[in-house]
């Protein structure tokens, strides 16, 4: 066993644990602010300067309500829904590598905790792990609004992820690959994805805010027409998991689309400048980084924007436009390769 | 009637096929939405900025006291019998030898409460007072945790006695009053 090479991984998994929990903390705060700004409004200040401790305050809060499980409510499932849900949120962050390697007394440090050969298999199968959670955590609830969110949550989960999938498929038809690192290395230099595959993006981009439960597909915790969705039930940290998990997804899935579509920790002309190791490893955290929060501020933008679909609209974009246009995406993906290149 | 020139004609035809792909719509929202994250913001930083209010605003009460510092309400009790939401309540008493300086007639309000959560600052008490002694000012009513606090008695409704404690209520009076 390689000591040395545990204790490295145990480092990177305990500081990427860290960066999410954080991240998702701010996240909460940035989401407070920019729908604030969106609306005319100045949004918290009043926790510290410029409002900055609001999510310390909101976390305290949250620890100190009353943790109630209603009397109809299974116990066990109760407690495992937000768990489970939270776990595979944080589990995602494994596959994405977050810099150049980082070289010290010669040894090499890489910035990923698994080069899983099948990447994005793994974030799919983890992906969808994490449905389960809401929907444990709906049925538990013995409460016709959490069922209610709680299948909403199910049929959107699996409409959504064929063309996530197939936005995906043409990803690996293109790169050869399905490890995440292999992915973003082919799209140093300015080749980034996205300027070879628009479309799947775009597929890319609408899903990850359907499996986020983003707006505008925020059906499952509908505050307007569900009071709450599938976390109708929850109080105190409970509730605090289910939200927590979500900008935890949402900080994933910006990652994910910053390596998948956007070159990752790449910035063109940044490899070729022959700066130190580290002091490149440094920048490359720093630029995949500035991508992430771009795209958390999209997610954000997106929702105070759009309004929520209607369940049937959801069904209908889902099956009758996006899955279609998926299975075309990969078609001329798989044509261009075959005949073109 | 036509009131603005931004009415639009409601007409229910059929999508085109740009107008069905929904994103550039979706675009022009976002950039709706962009551009005011830079405009003015709306609020108004309570505590610390105030509204600007109306010269004739009712707020909370004041009982006055005249140039010498002396109380001018006598306790005649024409505010409480004009309360329509009878929020006032008081007890007179005889003013002694040696109050000279204290109350400006002989008789005096030994108690003088004001239930703040059944006064709807109408004004009415400030109208029938013959004294001039209780005014509504351009203060606001602050909120507070127990509906004990909201019965406001003389310790807060009398203006202090030096001049930077007195209360400005010059808006409030009418245009015969000031020149008398």
């Amino acid at each position: 066993m390689d000591w040395t090479l545990l204790i490295d991984k145990s480092i990177l998994v305990l500081v990427v644990f860290a960066i999410s929990l954080g991240v998702a903390a701010y996240a909460t705060y940035g989401e407070r602010k920019i729908a604030a700004v969106i609306q005319d409004r100045i949004g918290p200040n009043r926790a510290g300067p410029f409002g900055l401790l609001q999510p310390l305050a909101d976390g305290v809060k949250f620890f100190l309500k009353e943790d109630i499980t209603p009397t109809g409510a299974d116990k066990f499932l109760f407690v495992l829904g937000p768990a489970l849900f939270i776990i595979t949120a944080l589990m995602t962050s494994a596959v994405i590598p977050w810099g150049h390697s980082f070289f010290i007394d010669g040894r090499e440090f890489s910035l990923q905790v698994a080069d899983l050969n099948v990447g994005i298999l793994y974030i799919l199968a983890v992906v969808s792990v994490g449905g389960y959670g809401i929907m444990i955590g709906g049925w538990a609830s013995n409460n016709k609004f959490a069922l209610m969110g709680a299948i909403r949550a199910a049929s959107q989960m699996i409409s959504y992820e064929v063309p996530l999938g197939m936005a995906l498929v043409a990803i690996m038809l293109y790169s050869n690959s399905l490890s995440l690192r292999d992915i973003v290395d082919m799209q140093q230099g300015f080749r980034w994805n996205v300027f070879y595959q628009p479309l799947g993006f775009l597929l890319f981009l609408i899903c990850t805010f359907a499996e986020c439960n983003r707006a505008p597909f925020d059906l499952p915790e509908s505050e307007s027409e569900l009071i709450g969705g599938y976390h109708t039930e929850y109080s105190s940290m409970k509730l605090g998991f289910f939200l927590f998990a979500e900008y935890i997804n949402m900080f994933i899935s910006s990652a994910l689309i910053a390596c998948l579509y956007f070159g990752g920790y790449h910035f063109p002309g940044l490899d070729s400048l022959g700066l130190h190791p580290n002091l490149l490893a440094v920048i490359s955290i720093l630029v995949l980084f500035a991508k992430i929060l771009f795209f958390i501020f999209l997610f954000m933008w997106v929702r105070w924007t759009v309004p929520r679909f209607r369940y049937d609209q959801l069904m209908n974009v889902g099956w009758k436009v996006l899955i279609p246009l998926s299975i075309v995406n990969v078609l001329i993906t798989g044509a261009w390769l075959t005949f073109v290149k | 009637m036509k009131l603005t020139n931004r009415s639009k004609v409601v007409v229910d035809k059929e999508l085109t096929w740009v107008e069905k792909l929904y994103l550039p719509a979706i675009v022009k929202g976002m950039m709706i939405t962009f551009r005011h994250i830079f405009k003015k913001k709306a609020t108004v930083r309570y505590p610390e900025q105030t509204r600007p209010v109306a010269p004739v605003y009712r707020g909370v009460h004041v009982l006055k006291r005249d140039e010498q510092g002396r109380e001018n309400c006598t306790a005649c009790g024409l505010c409480a019998v004009a309360c329509p939401a009878e929020a006032i309540t008081m007890d007179a008493a005889e003013r002694q030898k040696g109050e000279e300086h204290l109350y400006r007639e002989e008789k005096y309000a030994a108690r003088y409460e004001i239930n703040m959560l059944r006064c709807i600052f109408c004004g009415l008490c400030e109208e029938a007072c013959p004294k001039d002694a209780i005014y509504l000012t351009d203060r606001i009513l602050p909120s507070n945790y127990a509906r004990g606090t909201f019965i406001y008695g003389k310790d807060i409704l009398v203006e202090g006695i030096t001049p930077d404690q007195r209360v400005d209520v010059s808006k409030r009076k009418k245009s015969y009053e000031m020149n008398t």
